[in-house]
């Protein structure tokens, strides 16, 4: 299993994204956002967190437009797993490849801590190695994670079953009190109809070690690369 | 081909949660202005640009405004014409 780990100008989660592959024993390579043809031979593409471009207009705005990104548009659109973590949740809802969109916390301040995440599919490609309705000890670092869609939107998301991960209390309970961003429905991933792009605001990556406080973000890395060696 | 200044202003769109708007409401307020209903902070963004007329420059702008400047998600957009560079 090979992944492509894209970085823009700004991105800050990409080394720490290759290592998540490698060390569940991926193979996984940076590929510069402006190497056009640069995805091919790639089993899956990954958006790291970060600022690409300073967040400058809106969080992943400009980074959707980027030479790479019609790349990534094909390879989504082709069936290729696409992971997009924090600000590369917002850059895949600014490319469209995701609903909705996602504006300033709503308590306006940068959240930087450990939160908790229930997961509510464990039969994507993603979450395999998870329990349904397993709750997560995983970081969150985002000014902007608060997930807007209009209501249509939001009723077609939870009607599909197309929330991943939803922001809970330590009983698995989505509360107010364990919304970070005042995410609508506690949204903090969700994936596309097809099944094969997931954007998450919470960063796995950075949960992959004891040391560091968790290591419920390995199973994401352990589901992606077990279901692309079954399928090679 | 003659020089043009826009001004493009973007919105939230109503009904929205716009917390930058909420946080100004309440500073304002507190600071006597109670009277105050609702504050909803958008941005102007200011475009020169060369056009063959009026019509071309706005229509410029509003392709640019669907492009990148605004996210239909969450924002409305406005195009007009500026007097000069601000």
């Amino acid at each position: 299993m090979k992944a492509a780990v894209v970085t823009f100008p700004g991105s800050n989660g990409d080394f720490d994204l290759r290592e998540a592959v490698q060390w569940v024993g991926g193979e996984a390579h940076i590929v510069w956002h402006r190497e056009r043809g640069g995805l091919k031979n790639y089993d899956a593409v990954l958006l790291p967190g970060g600022f690409s471009y300073g967040d400058y207009l809106r969080a992943g705005a400009i980074a959707s437009l980027s030479p790479i990104m019609e790349d990534v548009v094909a390879f989504a659109k082709a069936g290729g797993p696409v992971l997009g973590i924090c600000n590369g949740f917002q850059t895949l809802c600014e490319a469209r490849l995701l609903p909705g969109a996602l504006i300033r916390n709503e308590q306006l301040r940068f959240e930087g801590r450990d939160i908790r995440v229930r997961v509510e599919r464990n039969d994507t490609v993603f979450t395999t190695d998870y329990r349904q309705a397993q709750v997560l000890a995983i970081p969150i670092a985002h000014g902007e994670g608060n997930y807007e869609a209009d209501k249509a939107t939001l009723e077609r998301l939870e009607g599909d079953g197309r929330v991943v991960f939803r922001y809970v209390d330590a009983r698995g309970e989505p509360t107010e009190e364990s919304n970070p961003n005042g995410a609508w429905h506690n949204i903090a991933g969700i994936i596309n109809e097809a099944g094969n792009v997931l954007g998450m605001m919470p960063h796995p990556e950075r949960a992959m070690e004891q040391i560091l406080g968790s290591t419920d973000g390995a199973a994401l890395f352990t589901s992606l690369v077990s279901s692309l060696v079954e399928s090679a | 081909m003659s020089r043009y200044h826009l001004e493009i202003r973007v919105k939230p769109r109503p009904g929205l949660l716009d917390p930058q708007g909420k946080a100004i409401h309440g500073a304002l307020r507190s600071l006597g202005w109670p009277e105050v209903d609702e504050v909803r902070v958008g941005k102007a963004i200011y475009v020169d640009l060369d056009a063959a007329s009026e019509r071309d420059a706005l229509d410029k702008a509003t392709a640019m405004c669907r492009k990148l400047l605004a996210n239909p998600v969450t924002e409305d957009f406005e195009v007009a014409l500026a007097g000069a560079r601000p």
